[in-house]
């Protein structure tokens, strides 16, 4: 891949904003979004299904908190490119590839914000719930996790607004949703449209993730409502 | 060939594309980006939190960085006719992305700052270049030290992007093994993009310990707190 100098492409035949490239290419467009939400969700989804036990199984073995705290750390800090490279050899060009390196960092962040929630219960609460006769998996179910909601939803949304932004990633094995349009519009001679356009609508898509999981925040927590926003 | 005869293949170890020239570049990539984006971040920090303005911003601007796809602004800056493919597009992609912890934390570190202990400061006759030099600064250097931490780790990181747009690094391997299909280079690549994020994360956070004065180093937990999380709400 030796791109060709901008230069180019600095005159005014390639501009940034063309509503024409939206109409014209409107289906990659709708695709790109499609694969991007289909990626993005399926990430998350994964990582939900492994880090609630995961969380509940740490907190049960308390000695274990540090150690996973540190190891999920250590592990944000590795490139999405290297984990997604070292699946490849693995599941190759497939959606599998990008969705389970993408899981992993959910995971990381939604399980950090569920253990530190649920040790952010008061303890007296836990003891009031137990002296009221409650075992542990109702005071689990019906007092630590609702309390502990708020810290957790903050960590599935910046999980999920984080895995937005990395599926682009994902263009380097061909499953990269608007990533897919950046790469191949900086390919093609850097086509300004398409690569302005594929970058607004993976933020605009990020923005809407955002505001519906605040949605979900706000009926999941009727008891914060007139607090502050969390 | 195998990841492992890659690696022991002396080849690999020498000339421009060798490990340690790639290396070289990747710090190098990662430092100046680190260095802008302090330049910019730090006098913005330290201004807004001592006159406890813009707080919205100072502490909004991280969930609009993480909603901005790197990849995106990696190739608009490379593709802008004055910047072009090649290092200068990578740094600054790199700096722009590490301003909004830098930012967040130098600003929360100083507005943090108990209001009795800087009315003790005005009090003793300090200015506000005093106050803020001598009472702020000292005071806030836990917080600056972990968004100096996080930032830096955060570049090191995401510099294996940089080979995208035509600079060099250690990202170099993944992305010419993506274009050969080349699952050797794809996976030693790959190694080594993570081994050089892990010891960027072991570095700094040693260099966190050692600029934080005893009695103000944060317990293990709070050490990595829980992402943006607002207090869970009791009752």
């Amino acid at each position: 891949m030796t791109p060709i100098s901008p230069d180019l492409w600095a005159d005014s035949s390639n501009p940034w904003f063309s509503w024409d490239y939206v109409t014209e290419y409107s289906d990659e467009l709708i695709q790109a979004g499609q694969q991007h939400v289909f990626l993005t969700v399926s990430s998350v989804a994964l990582a939900l299904l492994v880090a609630f036990p995961l969380a509940v199984l740490v907190r049960r073995f308390r000695r274990w908190e540090p150690a996973v705290l540190g190891l999920s750390g250590v592990m944000y800090t590795i490139p999405s490119l290297a984990l997604i490279s070292l699946l490849w050899p693995v599941f190759g060009l497939s959606p599998a590839t990008v969705v389970l390196a993408l899981a992993v960092y959910a995971l990381l962040v939604v399980l950090r914000n569920t253990i530190v929630g649920l040790d952010g219960v008061p303890t007296d609460v836990v003891d009031a719930a137990q002296g009221m006769g409650m075992g542990k998996r109702e005071t689990l179910l019906r007092v630590e996790l609702p309390l502990a909601m708020p810290t957790i939803l903050a960590g599935i949304r910046i999980a999920t607004v984080s895995t937005v932004g990395m599926v682009t990633i994902g263009a380097l094995v061909g499953y990269g949703g608007f990533g897919q349009l950046i790469l191949s519009g900086f390919q093609q001679n850097f086509y300004h449209a398409q690569i302005a356009t594929a970058t607004i609508c993976c933020v605009l898509l990020a923005v809407v993730f955002e505001v519906l999981l605040l949605g979900v925040q706000w009926g999941l927590t009727p008891w914060s409502r007139n607090r502050r926003s969390a | 060939m195998s990841v492992w005869q890659w690696f022991t293949d002396p080849a690999n170890w020498s000339g421009p594309n060798g490990i340690p020239v790639r290396t070289w570049q990747h710090i190098v990539i990662s430092v100046s980006a680190m260095l802008i984006a302090l330049v910019v971040a730090l006098p913005v920090g330290l201004i807004l939190g001592h006159a406890r303005k813009g707080t919205f911003v100072a502490t909004n601007i991280g969930n609009i960085g993480r909603a901005v796809p790197t990849l995106g602004v990696l190739i608009i800056l490379a593709s802008i006719a004055a910047i072009g493919v090649g290092d200068l597009a990578a740094i600054l992609a790199l700096a722009l992305f590490a301003i909004p912890p830098l930012l967040t934390n130098t600003f929360t570190g100083i507005s943090g700052v108990d209001p009795e202990v800087r009315d003790a400061a005005v009090g003793m006759g300090m200015g506000g270049v005093a106050v803020l030099w001598r009472v702020e600064i000292p005071l806030a250097v836990p917080l600056l030290a972990a968004g100096i931490r996080t930032a830096s780790v955060q570049v090191v990181a995401t510099a294996s992007l940089a080979a995208v747009v035509g600079s060099g690094g250690l990202g170099r391997y993944v992305v010419d093994g993506f274009a050969l299909q080349d699952t050797t280079l794809i996976v030693a690549g790959a190694i080594l993009t993570a081994a050089i994020s892990v010891a960027a994360e072991g570095v700094m956070a040693l260099l966190q310990r050692v600029v934080t004065p005893r009695g103000m180093k944060a317990d293990s937990l709070t050490d990595q707190p829980a992402m943006d999380a607002p207090e869970p709400v009791a009752g």
